[in-house]
Parts: structure tokens; sequence; C-alpha cells
């Protein structure tokens, strides 16, 4: 079965997702990225959804949840790499992603989780 | 009996032709001098040709049926007239002048041609008449066609030139919006900054709103879903540029923009963005902050 790995970077999983997504294939992320969190002790979420080319109500909400697991497991999330399409797509929904920290791309959002970029997270909660 | 007198004006246009196109130029010039500057021999031209259009034109098709295929030629013509005289500066009555015109030079003609038989001179009267009438109105149409073509390209030309979106600084975005905000203008503006953002890779954006008229929900809405979508991007909006009475619709409206960043003039937003990017603006030769002094060179 298809499954879109997560990879380990020192405290943070990173997470491509290159393929589209479909409703299963989302469901197994959300388990997969759960488990990791809690057997890596993660704390930081990165999530590139730079290919992603097409975002439905659900998927939308999985990112929201996805970002609400990770941080009742004291993880935070960072979304990278949003198209300007999806974007809009998202706020035209309804799902502006309360809570979702986000970054252009991978190197900025790296920047929001990596503890020792100090000041960038005071920045951030300015 | 209308296909008779179709031949009978045809015949007509055939036999007298230079002596119509004559008294028709001289008409015409006789208004031209008082509306309009059109050289003579373009006139003279013209005027040939569109006679020659319509004498084929009636030899072939039917008087009442200006839409067919046979008189294409005729209408690619009135066409062309009506757009260039457009582009002249003439108005749409001194351009259908250049069709009515004609009746002038050609009922005289009708007159003497069929003089022994009165109901025929009425019936062709009528028919040319008719004819020329509906000419007429076909280069108004195309006229009024124009100007609606030319409204909708300026519409969308007002379109793209009211949204730019400028570069501040390094990575630092302005987007001054002037107009009322709808929403197609909030699609248009929202996909431009979204590009820019990621052409730039800006982490702050400025929405300046001195040259939005008024705020109503509907607005606030719009304003919200941008902020929205460019957070969703990665990078922050500041709103600015709220006038006093805006601030004041604002809180009556009970809009909440408790998420976002505020500010009353572009330039507080600036100073903001350019805090977050840990960047200060000096004067030149100021005692500097930090104890590393500016040259001596640069004092002088």
């Amino acid at each position: 079965m298809e499954r879109i790995p997560i990879l380990k970077m020192g405290d943070s999983l990173l997470v491509s997702i290159q393929v589209d997504m479909h409703d299963r294939l989302a469901m197994t992320l959300q388990d997969d990225l759960t488990a990791k969190i809690v057997a890596t002790h993660a704390k930081g979420v990165l999530i590139d959804i730079s290919s992603l080319e097409v975002v439905d109500s659900f998927i939308g909400r999985m990112l929201a949840n996805i970002a609400a697991m990770a941080r009742v497991l004291d993880a935070r999330t960072v979304v990278v790499g949003m198209r300007p399409a999806v974007a809009i797509t998202l706020v035209e929904l309804g799902l502006s992603l309360p809570g979702v920290r986000t970054a252009l791309n991978v190197e900025q959002g790296m920047k929001l989780i990596v503890p020792h970029e100090e000041g960038a997270d005071a920045r951030r909660e300015a | 009996m209308a296909r008779t007198e179709e031949m009978e004006i045809s015949d007509l246009l055939t036999r007298h032709e230079s002596a119509i196109l004559e008294d028709w130029v001289r008409i015409q010039a006789r208004e031209g001098r008082r509306s309009h500057s059109l050289s003579d021999d373009d006139l003279q031209e013209e005027s040939r040709t569109f006679l020659s259009l319509l004498r084929t034109a009636l030899q072939n098709g039917q008087a009442q049926d200006i839409q067919g295929r046979d008189w294409a030629e005729v209408r690619r013509f009135l066409e062309d007239l009506s757009r260039n005289r457009a582009a002249l500066g003439l108005t749409p009555s001194q351009t259908v002048t250049f069709v009515f015109s004609l009746k002038e030079a050609l009922f005289p003609q009708l007159q003497r041609h069929l003089a022994k038989d009165p109901s025929q001179l009425a019936a062709a009267t009528w028919s040319v008449s008719t004819l020329l009438d509906r000419l007429g109105l076909y280069i108004t149409e195309v006229y009024q066609k124009g100007r609606e073509e030319l409204i909708s390209r300026q519409q969308q030309e007002m379109l793209e030139l009211s949204t730019p979106v400028v570069e501040l600084w390094d990575g630092v975005l302005a987007l001054p919006l002037i107009g009322t905000l709808d929403s197609a203008r909030t699609q248009v503006v929202m996909e431009n900054l979204l590009q820019r953002i990621v052409d730039t890779g800006a982490a702050i954006a400025i929405i300046d709103i001195t040259g939005v008229p008024t705020v109503d929900t509907l607005v606030a809405q719009h304003l919200l879903k941008t902020v929205a979508a460019a957070r969703l991007m990665g990078a922050d909006c500041i709103v600015s540029g709220i006038r006093p009475q805006i601030a004041q619709t604002i809180v009556h409206l009970g809009v909440d923009l408790q998420d976002v960043i505020t500010k009353a003039t572009l330039a507080d937003a600036f100073a903001v963005a350019l805090r977050r990017l840990n960047l200060s603006v000096q004067k030149l030769g100021a005692p500097p902050r930090s104890s590393a002094a500016a040259s001596p060179a640069e004092q002088g």
C-alpha cells in the first residue's frame, strides 16, 4: 500500500507530499505521523505541500488536525510551500488553518522549528 | 414586386452612377463643411466603393435582409467606415449621415427615371429609404458595439492597473489599494499578492487601504481573506492606512480585526516590517547607537 515517507532530521520530522492526496492516504499519514512523533520524541513537524496542486476541504481539515494532534504531543507543525491557488481555495472554503504555522519554503520552515534558531520564534510570537 | 424594385434601383445605379456619385459627394462635402474635415479624395473614394458594393448586393440579394450573405461585403465596408470615422473623432450621427445623404442624391434620379409611373416611384422610394435606414442603423450598432468593447477593455485594464504589488524592501511587499474592493478585485489582488510572495520570497506584506473610500463588512471580509491566504503562504500581513472614520466604522460594524496587525499609516507599518527583519533606519552622520563608531570619512 502507498505511504508517504516521514523523514527524521534531528529533533524534527520532515514530510514531503509528492503525490496526489486521496482520503485514505491522508488518514494513513495521520496515523503514521502521530505514531512517529511519539516514537522519536520529535519537537517539530514540517509538512511540504509544494507539489500539491489540488486541496479539498478534507485534506485541509486533515492538515489542521495533524497540527492539532502534533501540538497535543508537544511538537509544532509548520506547513510550507503552499501554492497561491491552493491558499485561495482554502480561504474560500473557510479553512484558514488557525494554529498552523506556515512558511514559503522548506528553508524558512526549518528556521521556524529548529530550536537553535533563536529570535525566529520570538519574532514569530511578537 | 420587391425583386423588380431592387433590379430597378440597381439599374438606376448602374446607368446614372457618375451623376449620383457626383451629387452625393457634393451633398456630403456640403454637410462636411459644417461638421468634420474629411478630405474630398477620401470621400470620393469611399462613396464610389460603397455605391458599387451596394449595386452588387442589390443585384444578388434582398433589400429586406441586410444580414444575409449577399450583404456581407457592404456590412464589412460599413464596419470599417464606422471604425475609421470613430477614430477620427466623428459622432455617430455624422457617420450615419454618410449613408443617409445618399437619399438626397438618389431620389431626384428616381423621380426622373420613374416620372411616368407614380405608384412604382412611391414603391421604389420607400424601398430605397428603408434600405438606407437599415444600413444607417447598422452603422450605429457597430459604433455602439465598438464603444462597449472599449469600455470592457478599459475596465479590465483598470482592474490590472489598480492593483500593483510593490517591493518596498528585500522581503517586504506593499499593496496600495485604490478604489472599492469588490469580489472580482479581491480575487485579482489576492492572486497578484500571492504570486509576488512566491516570486520574491517576501515574509511581510503591507496592505495599504488609504485609497479605499469605504470599508463595510464585505470589504473587511475580503481583506481578512487576503490576509488569511497570505498567511497560508507563510507571509504576515499588516493592514495600514486606516483613516479615523474607517476605524470608527470598523468598530461600529463589529468587524473583528484582532488577528491582523493594523497600523494608521504605511510608514508605521514599514517600521514594524523592518523591525521584524531586524533592520533599522538611521540618520547619516548621527551618533551610532552601538559602540562601533562610523568612520570619520563618513562624517565629513
